[in-house]
């Protein structure tokens, strides 16, 4: 496994949503090890307010040398990164972290909520590119409204799961929470990818440990390297403190402890 | 004495290059730039990034006598050009240090620097024990600055009697060149550097982090677990600066300045006040590579400036009105 840190050319932005923005960048060290589920840091300015690098999950990684980055705006960074232009250069580092496990054609189910669909499509490319059935497979994806959820959905669909969403405001799909829709999909897979809020994460697992169903969560908290360096991003495990930038961002929802937090 | 001449011949720079060897007591470096414990975990996690043996010393984690779990999360939080952490000295502890990180170190040729921490003066001084004789292990740094912790660190680090009773402890047990790391956390940070020079320390090197704090508004909590944590980054360059010119007029002893360094720019600043070295810390984080283009950095400042030696830079701060 290796890391680089290169100077990424912006070559696509596009404004999903109101503050949801999708980068394209030509990253191709980082594209071409890319693992579903890996994330990069990214230098927002180069500057020295906001001075550390946010982590984002690689969104989608292509052969052509490409990565896209999905991101929302919420805070200081993220309003910095929405402003950057076609052309502009960004410095990365990546890329990061375990990813995702997988290796069978079992049944799959990818729960995403918000931002946490970003890391799914990639996964979710990555298994169809398998050749694998794609149809026994579910995707649940939740967001507060239809704008949000649109043309992500879409992307699932085209590559052949059956896709099911959830929103705060009814907009679209079942208005209301994932978890609601997960107990009538469990009996049916044999694996759960999830990533997006705790609360939501939290329930997906208490579900699949019921069902008896194993579960892998993405989580995201807060870095300042990425690289296992600062001992910053630590979370409670099982058997104490586990950091997520090295043993994760992806970790069997049964290392967490899930009761603390 | 004979091993640093020898490791000095060794780092002799190229034809037509300035030369950027200083010596910290008997401690050679090919060039003044380290990186500051806590900032480079054991090195290996930036070897993809970073080629280890251009830089000048690297100073690895904090090592304690047992392994440290540290502080609940969260543990950082980004303040405007700079960060707080509360990370707890997190480490494997000596024995699983010399045994797991030491033969990776081993293969660098930039000397490994191994900052000690411990509850007590005992703890620090079986800790050196410990490192004593082991291959690959270039220096000794003392900490006793850490914020973060309850017991120890504050206390031997703000407490003059107490840092030279540590100082002379590690002192007796160890034969490596020592250097001890202070906390900018005391009234006149001079006092304390006089007091570990005269325990027998063949070096200071500072600043530690700055006590700091920051709430979120909305949940009316503080943003760090461990409620106060040390601040760190460009934010503290302008102290740390000061507190180096100030000891350096004050001791006789090597220097190593650190704090907010990100730029060759910054480096030079601490040089000039009279910093035989410096460590890059925080910036580790968000530029893996800066030490490496600090190095450059101050390699393009000596030919521009016409010097041939980095050492004839050092402490040419000028005051006055000349």
């Amino acid at each position: 496994m290796s890391e680089f840190q290169q100077k990424c050319s912006i070559l696509g932005r596009d404004c999903l949503a109101p503050d949801i923005f999708r980068l394209t960048l030509q990253a191709p060290k980082i594209a071409a090890d890319a693992r579903p589920g890996q994330f990069v840091m990214v230098r927002v300015i180069d500057g020295l307010d906001p001075l550390l690098r946010r982590p984002f999950s690689i969104h989608r990684s292509f052969a052509d040398g490409n990565i896209s980055l999905l991101f929302k705006v919420i805070g200081k960074g993220t309003a910095m990164l929405a402003r950057r232009c076609i052309g502009d250069q960004l410095d990365l580092v990546g890329p990061l972290g375990n990813g995702f496990e997988f290796s069978d054609d079992r049944p799959v189910c990818l729960i995403g909520g918000g931002m946490g669909i970003a890391p799914l499509l990639f996964l979710a490319e990555q298994l169809h590119s398998t050749g694998r059935a794609t149809e026994k497979d579910h995707v649940l994806l939740g967001a507060r409204n239809k704008d949000e959820l649109t043309p992500l959905a879409d992307e699932f669909s085209a590559l052949g799961y059956t896709v099911q969403l959830a929103t705060d405001d009814g907009s679209i799909g079942h208005k209301g929470f994932i978890p609601d829709l997960l107990d009538f999909v469990l009996p049916s897979v044999e694996q759960v990818y999830t990533c997006g809020p705790h609360l939501m994460m939290k329930n997906v697992v208490l579900q699949c440990q019921q069902a008896e169903v194993n579960c892998q969560v993405s989580l995201e908290t807060h870095m300042a390297c990425g690289m296992g360096a600062c001992l910053g991003c630590t979370v409670n495990g099982k058997r104490g403190l586990v950091h997520v930038c090295k043993q994760g961002p992806v970790f069997n929802a049964d290392q967490l402890e899930w009761s603390l937090e | 004495m004979k091993e640093a001449v020898m490791e000095s011949a060794k780092n002799t720079p190229p034809c037509g290059m300035p030369d950027l060897r200083v010596q910290i007591g008997s401690l050679a470096l090919r060039n003044p730039v380290m990186t500051a414990s806590g900032t480079f975990g054991y090195a290996r996690e930036f070897e993809n990034l970073v080629d280890l043996n251009q830089l000048g010393g690297i100073v690895v984690k904090g090592i304690s006598l047992k392994p440290k779990p540290g502080n609940p999360p969260p543990r950082i939080v980004e303040t405007a050009c700079g960060m707080l952490n509360a990370i707890g000295l997190e480490n494997v502890g000596v024995d699983r240090f010399i045994t797991g990180k030491v033969p990776y170190l081993r293969t660098l040729s930039t000397p490994v620097v191994v900052n000690i921490l411990g509850d007590s003066v005992e703890e620090y001084s079986e800790i050196a024990r410990r490192l004593e004789g082991v291959e690959g292990v270039a220096a000794l740094e003392v900490n006793i600055s850490c914020p973060n912790v309850k017991k120890g660190g504050v206390a031997f680090g703000t407490v003059p009697e107490m840092a030279a009773k540590v100082t002379e402890a590690v002192r007796q047990a160890s034969s490596l060149p020592l250097i001890v790391k202070l906390s900018p956390n005391v009234t006149d940070i001079v006092v304390m550097a006089r007091a570990v020079a005269d325990a027998g320390a063949d070096a200071v090197s500072l600043i530690n982090t700055l006590i700091g704090m920051a709430i979120d508004p909305v949940s009316r909590r503080p943003r760090l677990a461990n409620v106060i944590g040390g601040l760190s980054g460009p934010a503290i360059k302008p102290v740390a600066l000061r507190m180096v010119w100030q000891v350096a007029q004050a001791v006789s002893l090597p220097v190593i300045g650190i704090g907010g360094i990100t730029t060759a720019d910054d480096a030079l600043e601490f040089l000039l006040a009279g910093a035989s070295a410096v460590q890059v810390g925080t910036a580790n984080f968000y530029d893996p590579s800066a030490a490496e283009n600090i190095v450059q950095g101050i390699t393009n400042y000596l030919q521009e400036q016409g010097e041939d030696r980095l050492v004839d830079i050092i402490g040419t701060l000028k005051t006055g009105t000349d």
